[in-house]
């Protein structure tokens, strides 16, 4: 049964179709890749599920329940978690205090200090950032930055995980860890939807795998299927290896 | 026998006792100051709880507010109109209503602005209030300004005094707050805060409104030593601007940066404006300047420095093993 599922979604900027009449699906317990080209309309896609930018057609339903009209913090509420391509964080506040914000607002339950600071422990625990929890954001590494908008993400108790390239910028070793990081994630229960541009992450981890190009889908299918679509290769893969990469 | 041990040690108890020394310093004033002393002293305790007030919003959402004067101007307003049908203190909240209720009206309008924006917007909001208190005051009301009742100094003084240990309080609360957090990831970055969960439009304008009820009942509990106002003097700008001076300067990190900063900068006013008359700006603008340049985080930054400094050198002194936790609190 698909957790998220979009129909006919369409985003127009002026006359422009940024996504243009996408179908899309993910099940429950899935890890779902998203790939395509710089402007095909992927970040786009995940600030329509996450309500940053209004739909101009079509219909986005988490858990059967439409999503049109909602505002971002009514969506993290309802357990929709993302990250950020360019991390967002709130720098000048420590570690904790980033997480701390997502444990205390994510659910629309009253949350007590104590429980709060216990899910921020934990989601720091979980992604290994415990030791720094008393760092100012700004500080850390952009793999420390990205860990910490996961373990905030993971905090507001989510159903669903939009990742948004936390792969970019980071070294292999840290890629690796990304990786497990994911799985990991997924093997909690939490249903993870992610854009990446590594492809040995993408072909990696993720179970089925969309891609994008001008704002429509053009394929779908297992890492396999996709990698030997005959329009990935010409539209993303091909140039990918022509870039040397 | 230990100093920095006990310092640390008792630390709530050390600040707490500070506290009551200045509330009694205040409070006695009266006994053996002049007049004149105590009204300065008045003066300087309205500086606290505009500059409090202003960093309660501004100072940790850095949405940039110029519109203290408007709310300031309201409260002031609201006395010199109410002050012959309702008691002083039934006054002072409902001054601070008026501006709360205001607030809210106005933030519901314009907090999605962002930015540059939202400044000239709360300045354009406090033109906005003289011209419409001048327009009400000569078209309907057919006079210009209103006089106002005085009261007694001392009378001021300890309302006053009230007020600034509500809005201290009421700033310390809310920072240590659920509440504090969220308007400090808005500060920090607001989209992230949005996708958090955090209902910024709502954490905004609320606390907006939150911050000019007390501009507004400083504004009633100012307006007696007045004796006469029009909407130039309710409504000027300088109330809108030494606010911010006073937060910058004292620093916004901590609640009591903005007290020490209209401490500082209210006593500053009053004895420049003494000797320099209308020349008193300039002295106040090179001392910003400097305290721009060298201490970017306020005189409350200075602190963190200091202790770390001390506790190294007091490490050094001792070459003890032990030292080193003084130096991290």
């Amino acid at each position: 049964m698909p957790i998220l599922e979009g129909q006919g979604v369409n985003k127009y900027f002026g006359g422009l179709a940024a996504v243009s009449n996408v179908d899309f699906h993910v099940d429950q317990g899935e890890i779902v890749g998203m790939i395509g080209p710089n402007g095909a309309g992927k970040t786009t896609l995940f600030n329509l599920i996450s309500a940053a930018l209004p739909i101009s057609s079509g219909e986005i339903r988490f858990k059967g329940r439409k999503l049109n009209g909602l505002k971002p913090h009514q969506i993290c509420q309802m357990g929709i978690a993302r990250t950020f391509q360019e991390t967002k964080v709130f720098g000048n506040m420590p570690v904790f205090q980033n997480v701390l914000v997502g444990a205390f607002f994510g659910s629309t339950n009253h949350v007590t200090q104590a429980e709060a600071a216990g899910e921020t422990t934990q989601a720091l625990e979980f992604v290994g950032l415990s030791a720094m929890s008393e760092t100012p954001v700004k500080d850390l590494t952009l793999a420390n930055q990205k860990r910490t908008e996961v373990a905030r993400a993971l905090a507001t108790k989510p159903e669903l995980l939009l990742l948004d390239e936390l792969m970019a910028g980071l070294n292999p070793a840290e890629v690796s860890e990304a990786m497990e990081l994911v799985t990991k994630i997924r093997d909690t229960g939490i249903t993870i939807f992610m854009i990446e541009h590594v492809m040995k992450a993408i072909m990696g981890i993720c179970e089925r795998i969309m891609a994008l190009h001008h704002g429509e889908k053009i394929a779908e299918g297992t890492p396999q299927e996709i990698a030997a679509n005959k329009k990935v290769i010409e539209i993303y893969l091909g140039e990918e290896a022509h870039a040397g990469s | 026998m230990d100093i920095t041990q006990f310092i640390s040690t008792h630390r709530k108890l050390l600040l707490v006792g500070f506290l009551v020394l200045i509330l009694i310093f205040i409070t006695t004033l009266p006994l053996y100051a002049r007049a004149s002393d105590v009204r300065v002293l008045t003066t300087i305790l309205i500086y606290v709880v505009l500059a409090v007030s202003w960093s309660m919003f501004s100072g940790t959402t850095g949405y940039m507010s110029l519109a203290p004067a408007a709310f300031f101007g309201l409260g002031i307003y609201t006395m010199a109109l109410l002050q012959k049908e309702l008691p002083f203190f039934l006054i002072i909240p409902i001054g601070g209503l008026v501006s709360f209720a205001f607030a809210l009206l106005v933030g519901l309008v314009t907090l999605r602005l962002r930015g540059i924006y939202f400044a000239i917007f709360t300045f354009g909001l406090v033109i906005f209030m003289t011209e419409i208190i001048q327009f009400l005051e000569t078209r309907l009301w057919g006079k210009h300004g209103q006089a106002i009742i005085p009261i007694d100094n001392e009378t001021l003084l300890y309302t006053m005094l009230g007020l600034v240990v509500v809005t201290v309080l009421a700033a310390y609360l809310i920072r240590r707050s659920r509440y504090g957090l969220a308007l400090l990831s808005i500060g920090g970055n607001e989209e992230a805060a949005e996708h958090m969960g955090v209902n910024t439009t709502r954490t905004k304008v609320f606390s907006f409104a939150i911050s000019s009820f007390f501009m507004g009942a400083a504004g009633v509990i100012a307006a007696p030593s007045l004796i006469y106002v029009n909407p130039n003097i309710a409504f000027s700008l300088f109330y809108s601007f030494m606010p911010i001076l006073m937060a910058v300067f004292g620093g916004m990190g901590q609640v009591y940066g903005p007290v020490v900063g209209a401490v500082i900068f209210g006593y500053l006013e009053n004895t420049l404006r003494a000797q320099l008359y209308t020349y008193f700006m300039l002295g106040f603008g090179i001392i910003l300047v400097a305290v721009i340049l060298f201490l970017p985080n306020g005189i409350a930054g200075l602190v963190p420095t200091l202790q770390d400094k001390l506790g190294g050198v007091i490490q050094k002194l001792r070459k003890g093993g032990q030292a080193g936790q003084h130096a991290d609190t």
